[in-house]
């Protein structure tokens, strides 16, 4: 079927050379990463890919998504139909051709409507971002990357159209049968007046035209971005399944490097990642750090990996030190493009809403940590606020360096017991801030309250009870925090502690997650999900409904909702006290905006853009409400910060215990 | 050239309580930590490390468990890490002290020149901020105290130009070397230990000195060699303040009424 075989040959000779080298080349660089087991649990790997990939389960879930949708599919069907067209070139006798008439037809048939499906969706692509770009399609970041989205389009356009051109032309000549493929047929019957001279010509130009625009794409694939369409599938398949904020442990031992610094200090995922990246900006949008106008933008991230494995792998194969630095120094003249910047890596609050957003799983937070364990641990470099921070965890085991005797000053009122092996059921972990911070002080004497009325056996662990080491290790302080871990995770083994309740997000998830790589397998539950419980059996019983608060409106921790799926239980517990569901925020439940305080941000400055605490408050005004409630200490200080700050007038924060506890007044 | 700094274990005052009936200090569980002004010290010291290859040694005198602080020392970069202690040493007031450091330092001295000492202004357990101008008298080193900046440094000339912030004013002085200085908090911001450096100072030595090697003569140290006797300790009882108005129901009433009371005893000024 080939007007010419042996030049095609030769052609898709040098175009499948260009592929397969453009792939070793970034898959050999993919292998200079650190390694890591992502081969756990296939079946469940497996079926997240079919679900998440094939499924497209996060693209579908944006305005255009089932645009990507048909292309993607277009894309897989047509495969087939490329493949044919390739092997019919090099080998006129083989191809569609060679099959049975009914099964011929159906195919043709098929990559017929797909074709016109793929050319449909490949315009909206190019209206949506020539007249229709929606703000993360208009940053500086994606100005300057376009020609390359366009281009990527136009070609598959064009693949399109000469494959529509060559059937008319045929359907035309009479070599194929218009009742397989109506589109073609379609196009055949326009073309018929203006080309009826010489329809062979247009076949051939058409043949040739789909010839070159299929091998271009081909030996341009690996050089673009569109490289996600190799990578993105197995990158479901190879995504982390631990929960997003749990980074993995380091070994400290003399002579070794810790955190990442250089680009092959990541693991090969880290860097396969970056591959994996088609830079579609859905991670910028929902970070709070990029919407507030910090330096930092998970997307620049990734990309920057990318680049700086490029630059540096002939380097780094040769086993000599990289020319392009991953980290650029604020003294620096600013980060290149294969740079990341400090101020963006100490912008970012962990939130996860990157991670959750990203259709193809890649996994931006873990990076930053990573950077920022080189930053600490390598280099003692990081921002001035965190130094007293750092001291006062290490010496006095709490952030702001209060003495540990203080420890049990919120229970000077209240008959607290201690923890006993074998009496007590729940360890009540009252967390730094239950126990130093003023106004957190009264959300921990509200839950012991509640705790006590629902007839909970409960205790703590006095002034032995230390700092469980969150924002270190968010912070990239991971010597110090394992010091804390292995202490922590001993002194709760000894005291025989089965199970935990925690009124701190930030405690839960390190008790709960974290120190399960440290041999610990507790049962840890959030004060949220312990007051759904107790009020749901009727353990815990109403002395009247809450009304005093009026219309509350719940925000969503990310430390208990993105982190750990907890969404219900607070609304349960709200809709229980308050006899209605809670009012939500336009930005709720997984795709909730942090208040800025979580990985380690509590205890920084925020200099640059706009406080992220405001954003979310005037997000709440939007609302109406009369109480803001909340289920983190974090949450419940940025919240009242704001609302100071934006003048927010009578509405008032309270965290759920102290909605509940007003239900206990007789 | 050497640069020695001084550091001294001190217990976590915020912590620490009085025995009501003994009159002493409660320390059992009492963690220790460096004590916070000689971090400014050790941190000048390093920088002189960094800028002209100095090397840096780090002297205190304690018991054996003092060594925890001058590990701290190794971690953050100093070269040597010597730890005076004897039990001939124990019970001295700043006199001795003073006696044991100057010993140590010029023993130092004999194996490589000596330019600088570095102290804190002053410990935060003793509070005297004798130490360091005790030193500087024995070895007969210029004393420039309360240093908040280090203005010019020039080794060749062997000069020093620094200046102390004093109450109310600053001063600029400079001597020639070899100098004691003793250090404010504003001087530097001291720096946080890079996790190889913790894990190398964990393997590393802290060389012990007792008075067989100072070979100091007994009754200048120690308890014997002080004429400085402390008879009590105790907290200064503080009367417990009242609440002015009601923040509550009246912000502004309140306001007033703490603005009058603030002004009736000279605290604030309309």
């Amino acid at each position: 079927m080939s007007p010419n075989p042996q030049l095609f040959l030769l052609l898709l000779i040098l175009s499948a050379s260009a592929f397969v080298i453009g792939c070793y080349r970034r898959f050999s660089l993919v292998a200079l990463g650190r390694p890591e087991d992502r081969l756990d649990a296939p079946g469940t790997r497996f079926a997240r890919m079919l679900r998440l990939a094939f499924g497209q389960q996060r693209v579908l879930g944006k305005p255009f998504g089932m645009n990507h949708f048909v292309i993607f599919w277009s894309f897989i069907i047509l495969a087939a139909a490329n493949a044919e067209f390739v092997v019919s070139g090099v080998l006129p006798q083989a191809g569609l051709a060679a099959l049975p008439a009914p099964l011929q037809h159906a195919l043709l048939f098929l990559f017929d409507l797909v074709s016109l499906a793929a050319l449909v969706c490949v315009l909206i692509a190019f209206a949506r971002r020539l007249f229709f770009a929606e703000p993360s399609l208009s940053s500086d970041y994606v100005k300057a990357r376009s020609p390359e989205a366009l281009l990527i389009l136009s070609l598959i356009a064009v693949l399109m159209l000469a494959y529509f051109g060559l059937h008319a032309a045929r359907i035309m000549i009479g070599m194929e049968d218009p009742t397989a493929m109506p589109v073609s047929a379609a196009i055949a019957a326009l073309m018929a007046a203006p080309l009826a001279t010489d329809p062979t010509a247009v076949a051939t130009w058409s043949w040739w035209l789909h010839a070159l625009a299929l091998l271009s794409f081909l030996a341009y694939l690996p050089q673009s971005k569109h490289m996600h369409i190799l990578t993105a599938i197995p990158n479901c398949f190879f995504a982390g399944l631990e929960r997003p904020n749990t980074q993995p442990r380091e070994e400290f031992a003399r002579g070794m490097r810790f955190g990442a610094g250089r680009v092959d200090e990541f693991t090969w995922k880290d860097l396969f990642d970056s591959f994996s990246c088609t830079e579609c900006g859905r991670c910028q949008e929902a970070c709070p750090a990029a919407a507030t106008g910090k330096s930092l933008n998970p997307r620049s991230i990734i990309h920057a990996l990318k680049t700086n494995l490029l630059a540096n792998g002939s380097s780094l194969r040769a086993g000599e030190t990289p020319t392009l630095p991953l980290l650029a120094n604020a003294s620096d003249t600013g980060p290149g493009e294969g740079s990341a910047g400090d101020d963006a890596i100490w912008a970012c609050t962990t939130c996860g809403a990157c991670m959750n957003a990203c259709p193809v799983l890649i996994e931006h937070m873990p990076k930053i940590v990573k950077m920022r364990r080189h930053l600490v641990q390598m280099r003692a470099s990081f921002p001035e606020e965190l130094s007293a921070f750092f001291e006062n965890v290490e010496a006095r085991s709490n952030p702001w360096g209060i003495a540990p005797t203080e420890r049990t000053k919120w229970h000077a009122n209240l008959p607290v017991r201690p923890f006993e092996q074998g009496k007590t059921e729940y360890l009540l972990y009252v967390g730094c801030a239950g126990a130093f911070d003023a106004r957190q002080k009264q959300v921990t004497v509200a839950l012991a309250t509640i705790l006590d009325a629902a007839g909970v056996s409960w205790g703590t662990l006095g002034k032995e009870e230390r700092c469980c080491g969150d924002s270190l290790r968010r912070l990239g302080n991971e010597f110090v925090f394992d010091r804390t871990a292995r202490d922590n995770v001993k002194l709760l083994a000894e005291r025989g502690v089965k199970k935990i309740v925690t009124q701190c997000p930030h405690c839960f998830t390190t008790l709960k997650n974290d120190y399960r790589q440290y041999g610990m397998e507790l049962e840890v539950v959030h004060h949220s999900e312990l007051l759904a419980g107790l009020l749901a059996s009727g353990q815990l019983e109403l002395k009247q409904r809450v009304a005093q608060f009026g219309t509350v409106l719940f925000h969503d921790s990310c430390y208990l909702g993105r982190h750990n799926d907890v969404y219900s239980a607070p609304r349960q517990v709200l809709a229980t006290t308050t006899g209605a569901s809670p009012a939500e925020f336009v930005r709720n439940a997984e795709r909730s905006f942090c208040c800025g305080a979580g990985g380690g941000r509590m205890w920084q400055e925020e200099q640059e853009g706009e406080r992220i605490n405001l954003n979310r408050v005037k997000e709440a005004l939007q609302q109406k409400p009369d109480t803001i409630c909340v289920s983190c200490p974090y949450c419940l200080t940025m919240m009242e910060d704001g609302l100071k700050d934006l003048q927010g007038g009578a509405v008032r924060v309270k965290d759920l215990a102290e909605v509940v506890v007003e239900g206990l007044r007789a | 050239m050497l640069v020695v700094v001084c550091i001294k274990q001190v217990p976590d005052t915020t912590q620490v309580q009085i025995d009501p009936v003994t009159n002493t200090l409660v320390r059992e569980g009492i963690p220790f930590i460096v004590n916070p002004y000689d971090t400014h010290a050790l941190e000048e010291a390093l920088r002189l490390k960094d800028r002209f290859g100095f090397r840096v040694a780090a002297i205190s005198m304690g018991p054996p468990n003092a060594e925890a602080t001058l590990k701290k020392a190794l971690a953050l970069g100093v070269d040597e890490a010597i730890l005076l202690s004897d039990r001939a040493f124990g019970g001295a007031d700043t006199l001795a002290t003073s006696r044991v450091l100057s010993e140590a330092i010029d023993r130092l001295n004999r194996q490589e020149q000596v330019g600088i000492v570095i102290c804190g202004k002053q410990t935060i357990d003793g509070d005297t901020a004798q130490v360091g101008p005790g030193i500087a008298t024995r070895l007969g080193y210029t004393q420039l105290t309360l240093v908040d900046r280090v203005e010019k440094f020039d080794p060749f000339q062997g000069r020093i130009t620094v200046r102390r912030k004093l109450e109310g004013r600053h001063e600029t002085v400079e001597a020639p070397l070899p100098v004691l200085l003793t250090v404010v908090r504003e001087l530097n911001r001291p720096r946080y230990p890079t996790v190889p450096m913790r894990l190398e100072s964990e393997q590393a030595t802290v060389q012990v000195w007792s008075n067989q090697e100072l070979q100091l003569d007994q009754n200048g140290i120690g308890l014997k060699g002080s004429p400085t006797w402390v008879s009590r300790i105790f907290s200064p009882q503080r009367e417990k303040g009242e609440i002015v108005g009601d923040g509550v129901a009246d912000p502004a009433g309140a306001a007033h009424l703490l603005v009058d009371k603030l002004v009736s005893r000279d605290l604030l000024v309309v």
